[in-house]
């Protein structure tokens, strides 16, 4: 038995005759930033739901912290301590921030019933308050979400998957549709909240990105994705050396 | 400063809106009081359905079948020799049970095809009503509903029953106004808005969903049984899949999602067509322009009359923020 987080055995799906993912296995390791490349088509958000409970695999194992959670469903996975993000934006639109915030993790706590009779925040208002402030989205946090710009928009959407504080974190591109100066940002919250002692030094993401600069530069190692198969694994030192990676997807 | 004159008028309006319907009906004939219950019934139902629709944003077209199951059970059980004050509860828990299970089409089926599956549940109701003549009194229906007493004190005339559902709508009011408050509220807000990012974030779709139908049933059966005991003759006319899209539009135009929306709605729904009804020419032709008037409503205000205050606050913030940008820019050139 490895100490993996997330451990993803031989997975297979398949969408008629078009083999998806083809047997794809890797591991996570605890606090650590994953990176998944590859062009359109490759997998990436096969693979991504198939873990996430999204969709059911046809084949191959995942584990997390050594327990089966294979075929899970998404709200199981949450309650399990998976957050995500998907690859549009997903906000409570009429709700404001704080309230997009707060319904994040309010069902993490206590029964059904017994949030029926506790407070309208859950206890949660400090805890939105800190992440609100920490990714400076303090100017509209009383506003519906729906009427933000789209980079506003965004930074809810990631803060959101970390209100419960997941010990895993799987971030569909979080890059996508943002202006260069705010990837910057997010590379810097995403950094700043895998090291947020808050989390046991433990919070490790998953994150596909086509932003080859943002994953380089935040990714401890990156997989790469072609056709529904893994074509490798490494640092991004390594990746950005690997002969096959680059004739295959980063082109020379 | 705005913030206070808004207390100000939310204050005046409150004292207003208490005055009336405390003091009014005293001043009031038979018929007005009746009307004010009328009125009352109407905004405990579409209370419910206001949860069900503009809360948690499931499109129900089948709330009158729940509005009449309600009446009948209290007067089926009334006929049989209950007392009101069992029939009441009873007609709530069996709309919430009925309710419970309406939801779970809701589970499989989302927006216009819910809207269908709920309009053949409102249709079977009906039927039932109409054919099951050894139960409900078929289209001959169930007459002499008597009024109940409350501690001795009976609420047979107009206005005690008026300040009898009053009390009650007052407590509904209440109660769902404290579940909105809670983390509930949200939870049903965030399946309205996005069901897919809430399961993710562990709101448990199903169980909110379920129970946005059968509280919003709930509502629906208190209302039927006051209305029982109200007009004191219920036939099936009054629950048909009409009454349901008009519930419907009564929650629409008055804004679905906002915590007063009902009171509004329910006022242009019955209660309005009611005093026009002998304004020579407007009584006719009521229907049409109710119906005129909602298109025109939807092209304008899609969210309703409560939205016009929003949607006044949102054009001054964009002004006020225009004019923000155009003095920044003039600020730029001029250092420039």
């Amino acid at each position: 038995m490895s100490n993996a987080l997330l451990k993803v055995t031989d997975l297979k799906k398949a969408y008629g005759a078009i083999q998806a993912v083809g047997g794809v296995s890797f591991e996570v390791m605890p606090g650590e930033i994953f990176g998944v490349i590859g062009p359109n088509g490759s997998g990436k958000t096969t693979m991504f739901n198939s873990v996430l409970g999204q969709i059911r695999p046809d084949a191959g194992a995942i584990e997390l912290n050594g327990k089966n959670i294979t075929g899970l469903s998404p709200l199981a996975l949450s309650r399990r301590g998976v957050g995500r993000t998907f690859q549009t934006l997903q906000v409570f639109g009429k709700m404001t921030v704080r309230d997009n915030l707060i319904v994040a993790a309010q069902e993490h706590k206590g029964s059904m019933f017994g949030r029926m009779f506790a407070p309208g925040d859950s206890g949660l208002g400090d805890k939105a308050d800190a992440l609100i402030d920490q990714f400076r989205i303090r100017h509209v946090a009383d506003k519906p979400a729906g009427t933000l710009s789209y980079g506003q928009q965004k930074l809810v959407d990631i803060a959101m998957a970390f209100m419960a504080e997941p010990d895993l974190v799987l971030l569909d591109e979080p890059c996508a549709g943002v202006n260069p100066s705010l990837v910057g940002g997010i590379s810097t919250l995403l950094k700043d909240l895998n090291r947020n002692p808050k989390f046991g030094n433990k919070a490790s993401f998953v994150v596909i990105e086509h932003n080859m600069d943002f994953v380089m530069d935040l990714c401890h190692r990156i997989m790469v994705m072609v056709e529904g198969r893994v074509l490798a694994i490494g640092t991004p030192a390594e990746i950005r050396g690997n002969k096959q990676v680059l004739d295959a997807y980063l082109g020379n | 400063m705005n913030t206070l004159l808004n207390h100000k008028w939310a204050t005046a309006l409150t004292v207003l809106a208490a005055l009336l319907v405390l003091v009014a009906p005293q001043f009031m004939k038979n018929y007005g009081i009746y009307l004010l219950s009328y009125w009352l019934v109407f905004i405990i139902a579409t209370m419910g359905l206001n949860l069900t629709i503009g809360y948690a944003g499931q499109k129900s077209l089948g709330h009158a079948a729940f509005f009449g199951i309600g009446a009948y059970t209290v007067a089926i059980l009334m006929k049989a020799g209950v007392s009101f004050w069992l029939g009441l509860p009873a007609a709530a828990f069996i709309c919430f049970v009925v309710g419970l299970i309406l939801g779970f089409p809701a589970l499989r089926v989302q927006a216009i095809y819910l809207a269908f599956a709920t309009l053949g549940f409102n249709t079977a109701i009906w039927l039932v009503m109409r054919n099951e003549e050894w139960l409900t009194g078929g289209t001959f229906g169930i007459n002499n509903i008597a009024r109940p007493s409350l501690f001795g004190y009976s609420l047979e005339g107009n206005l005690p029953y008026y300040y009898f559902v009053l009390a009650v709508a007052l407590v509904m009011a209440g109660l769902l106004w404290g579940l909105l408050r809670s983390p509930w509220g949200k939870a049903f807000k965030a399946l309205r808005d996005n069901p897919i990012r809430a399961e993710s974030l562990g709101v448990d779709i199903r169980n909110y969903t379920l129970l946005s139908f059968a509280i919003g049933a709930a509502y629906a059966g208190v209302a039927g049984a006051l209305f029982a005991s109200l007009v004191q003759f219920i036939e099936p006319a009054p629950f048909t899949v009409a009454a349901s899209i008009m519930m419907y539009l009564m929650v629409v135009v008055g804004g679905a999602g906002y915590f007063l929306g009902p009171i509004i709605g329910a006022a242009v729904g019955v209660v309005l067509p009611e005093w026009l009804r002998d304004v020579p020419y407007v009584s006719n032709w009521y229907l049409p322009m109710f119906g005129a008037a909602v298109v025109l409503l939807m092209v304008w205000l899609p969210d309703g009359l409560l939205s016009i205050p929003d949607r006044l606050r949102e054009k001054r913030d964009a002004r006020a923020a225009s004019a923000a940008r155009s003095a920044a820019a003039s600020r730029i050139g001029a250092a420039s």
